[in-house]
């Protein structure tokens, strides 16, 4: 196979392999939905498949870019399905003790409220993690367990309705002919990516996942780099959980967020984040979600059956994760195939996760 | 009389790295029953061609012959079946596992598909008395030193290609850099070691920076630099001054320079005290006085507590007792960050693990302890920021001088010049290094060494320990000598301290 030297530029760029796995699921829905890139104006509203995989997408996108920073220290972040939980159970339980839903004032309040428990929980996660020394691993375990129970408690084991139309805004509402959320989920990106680019964070949270020791003799704190990658975490988690309870303009404390973590932690890893920690991607997490989230799409579309799905579903992961895998790439398809030469050098670095593209060299979102 | 056949022949080999061509037709043999040195700086493409020839790169041109056969391994267990194996630089095995289970990693005996412990237990026990050692097989391998550490990958290396653990499978044995961090007596034993292993026939290939070692033990060598190669050689047909201009390209001016320099008279005031400062299970208190634009160097055998006193003067680990004052001040020494806000730097002897971040850039590795100072919401502005880092690659010539270049990438003295750079550039008023020219070529070390004089003409601070005396002696105003965990004399240097005299010293242990 002949390469040109741009195409193995282009290969080599570390959104390359998400990027090209996300444009071939959508192709795929276009046999059985040939309309699938049509986005068509109704009611002054935009609608469409691809409006509907970024809107019912945005909550795993907020988890997982939460969840990116937190990997990147070399943690992981197992609560953040229970702080969805909480959030919304608390904020949806103090709006529907208001006289007056609809008032603004009321809904920012609960907003507040929730995300002010979100907040709480990243601070024990991080305290435990870096004060304690616990591994990340329990220690988040401990809220991903309690904490649905502490859902459940605000809400008294109910599930929760509210009938507020500013609060139903956020998860469920339009703005400028898109879904509101979109521009929540845009805005918090944005943050993220000043965040850590334009101060130094980023650079201190890849230097603190890449290698700890080395990172306190140079006299990095790497404990307030942890408490804080915590706290945002569970802080995207809450807003993530203010957009789901108002998308349902309900909060069940049983099932809101369930197992998001774990679509989280998937999207990291397709985005080309090590579970090893060091070098992140922001960009690539949210390639990564909107991959998961077009998978659950095409998943309907096509028609598999819903008792075989979540099979489907784990086979198509498999496969994204093997076509990431450099290692899988050059022995499959040789020193000279798929993707150039560039595969089989990048199977010599060292053993890193399978999904981890090797290539992350320039890490600003483009 | 005809030449035996080589055991191993490698014609023209050729390994590119993106933006780098690491080796450019490389030639290379190795005969049964001899040790051959392969020599070099850093970056010449030693150890790229040793991955070549394990497998652990994959060859991007020339051939490999093994026994008259064409071979071409894919992965290091591939060179590992046909019998070469290897001992890198830095020991890779696992601290956590018993000596006997890093011997047999990988290749513990099984039955129906358990493994035998007694067995693996008894056959460690055997190759490492057969090989002349006296090390507990049943203890963790962290409870031994560095030294011995080294000596087990030895034995392990030695083990492997063999399943009843002979080692008569292994027909060549790659050390690289075995001795950088034994001491006299462990290199003897190793030096037996190797001629016992010569005997039996096995091909050895030895990386080491100490030509005097080069000269003890190897037959015959072979020179390389900026990857190409410049020479074989029997040892016997070249001196060491030859040698070292084949390495260097270039003549001994540079370091004829440093053994003529005489040590600046301008040290000022006091800048650092330790009273009383000592920690449990690490080194008993000590006193020192650290003064302005003085070079204080530390001498002593490996694991007599000079990294350990280190360490407590950059608050890496806490003193539990005295106190420490910088300037006037005294310092908590509670984190590394009380130090380094007092002014100290400190590089530490394991660069990979408490130095470098390997998957970040050279840049990034640069930057780092002057951003973690600034703390996270200041960050160094790019621009200022790309200019210290090029001004920093051409003044210490890192290579490659890419700062895009990831740090894990480069040799062991490139590496240790990013560590440099990355201290020097905080302006510290006390540098503290510890083994900075461990594992490094000539040209290197003396590079290195040159910087040192300079910055304490400069008025900066130096606390320097290495492991060769003469290199202590040369750089220091004064010379701490340290024994069984204490230190027992402080000396002026002057004309009547000597390597003899500093021996004795540590030799009597007594106090001055």
């Amino acid at each position: 196979m002949t390469t040109t030297p741009r195409w193995r530029e282009l290969t080599r760029h570390h959104l390359f392999w998400p990027v090209a796995v996300l444009v071939l699921l959508l192709l795929v829905n276009v046999p059985f939905t040939p309309d699938f890139f049509s986005v068509k104006m109704t009611d002054g509203h935009l609608y469409g498949s691809l409006v509907s995989i970024v809107l019912f997408g945005s909550p795993l996108i907020l988890v997982a870019v939460g969840m990116t920073l937190v990997i990147a220290t070399g943690g992981i972040d197992l609560s953040v399905g229970a702080v969805v939980a909480i959030t919304g159970a608390l904020s949806c339980s103090y709006l529907s003790d208001q006289a007056d839903q609809a008032a603004v004032s009321g809904v920012l309040l609960a907003m507040g409220l929730g995300l002010l428990a979100a907040v709480v929980c990243g601070l024990w996660n991080g305290f435990l993690v870096a004060r304690m020394g616990i591994q990340p691993i329990i220690a988040t375990l401990i809220i991903m367990v309690a904490g649905r129970g502490v859902a459940q408690l605000i809400t008294d084991g109910q599930i929760i309705t509210v009938n507020s139309e500013p609060y139903k805004l956020i998860g469920g509402g339009y703005w400028l002919t898109l879904p509101f959320s979109i521009f929540v989920v845009a805005a918090v990106v944005a943050v993220t990516v000043a965040l850590t680019r334009r101060t130094a964070l980023g650079l201190l949270v890849e230097s603190v996942g890449g290698n700890a020791e080395a990172s306190r003799l140079v006299g990095i704190r790497s404990r307030r780099i942890k408490i804080m990658v915590y706290v945002f975490c569970a802080l995207c988690a809450g807003i993530a959980g203010l957009m789901i309870s108002s998308n349902t303009s309900a909060a069940d404390g049983n099932n809101a967020g369930l197992w998001i973590e774990l679509d989280a932690i998937l999207a990291v890893v397709i985005g080309g984040t090590s579970l090893l920690g060091g070098r992140f991607s922001i960009g690539g997490t949210v390639v990564g979600a909107l991959v998961i989230q077009t998978l659950t799409t095409t998943i309907y579309t096509i028609g598999v059956p819903t008792q075989t799905n979540l099979v489907f579903k784990a086979a198509v992961v498999i496969i994204v994760c093997l076509m990431q895998s450099p290692k899988f790439r050059a022995k499959v398809f040789g020193a000279g195939g798929f993707g150039g030469k560039r595969g089989a050098k990048q199977a010599e670095a060292p053993a890193d996760t399978a999904a981890t593209p090797e290539t992350v060299r320039t890490m600003e979102v483009s | 009389m005809a030449e035996p056949l080589p055991v191993l022949e490698m014609t023209g080999i050729v390994k590119e790295f993106p933006g780098v061509r690491a080796l450019s037709g490389v030639d290379f043999r190795l005969f049964p029953g001899e040790i051959h040195a392969l020599l070099g700086e850093n970056g010449a493409g030693k150890s790229t061609l040793i991955k070549v020839l394990t497998g652990v790169y994959s060859l991007d041109g020339g051939t490999v012959t093994l026994n008259g056969a064409s071979v071409r391994f894919t992965s290091p267990s591939g060179a590992q079946q046909a019998g070469i194996s290897t001992v890198y630089q830095e020991v890779n095995l696992c601290p956590n596992l018993s000596v006997a289970e890093n011997i047999f990693i990988g290749r513990e005996p099984t039955r129906f598909g358990r493994i035998q412990w007694k067995r693996l237990r008894r056959e460690a026990a055997e190759l490492v008395d057969r090989l002349g050692l006296d090390i507990d097989v049943t203890a963790p391998l962290s409870s031994y030193p560095l030294a011995v550490q080294q000596l087990v990958a030895i034995v392990r290396a030695v083990g492997t290609g063999d399943s009843d653990g002979s080692g008569s499978g292994t027909k060549v044995l790659i050390l690289d850099e075995p001795t950088s961090s034994l001491d006299r007596d462990e290199v003897l034993e190793l030096f037996a070691l190797m001629r016992r292993l010569k005997g039996e026939g096995v091909a050895i290939l030895f990386v080491s920076h100490f030509l005097d070692q080069i000269y003890e033990v190897c037959d015959r060598m072979t020179v390389l630099r900026n990857g190409t190669l410049v020479g074989e050689h029997m040892v016997r047909d070249l001196d060491q001054v030859g040698l070292v201009q084949l390495m260097i390209g270039k003549a001994l001016d540079q370091l004829e320079e440093l053994h003529d320099h005489q040590l600046h008279a301008d040290v000022g005031e006091s800048l650092l005290t330790a009273d009383g400062v000592g920690r449990t299970g690490g080194i008993a208190p000590f006193d020192l006085e650290i003064k302005k634009g003085e070079v204080v160097g530390l001498a002593g055998l490996l694991g007599s507590g000079r990294t350990e006193l280190a360490r407590l003067l950059f608050g890496a680990d806490q003193p539990d007792s005295g106190k420490v004052t910088i300037g006037g001040k005294q310092v908590s020494m509670s984190a590394p960050n009380d130090a380094i806000a007092a002014g100290v730097a400190y590089c530490s002897e394991n660069r990979r693990t408490e130095g470098l971040v390997p998957d970040l850039t050279v840049r990034e590795n640069i930057i780092l302890a002057l951003q973690a100072a600034r703390g996270w919401v200041r960050p160094v502005p790019a621009a200022q920021r790309d200019e210290l880092v090029a001004q920093y690659i051409k003044a210490l010539d890192i290579r490659p001088a890419n700062p895009e270049a990831r740090v894990g990438q480069l040799s062991g003295g490139n590496q240790q010049k990013v560590l440099l750079a990355r201290w020097l550039i905080t302006r510290p008023k006390l540098l503290i290094l510890d083994e900075p020219t461990r594992g490094i070529d000539i040209g290197a070390k003396a590079e290195i060494q040159k910087l040192v004089v300079s910055l304490s003409e400069e008025g900066m601070s130096v606390l320097y320990i290495a492991a060769e005396l003469e290199e202590v002696l040369r750089l220091s105003h004064t010379i701490g000598v340290l024994r069984d965990r204490r230190l027992v004399a402080r000396l002026a240097n002057g004309p009547e301290i000597t390597p003899t005299r500093i021996l004795e010293t540590i030799a009597s242990g007594e106090h001055q």
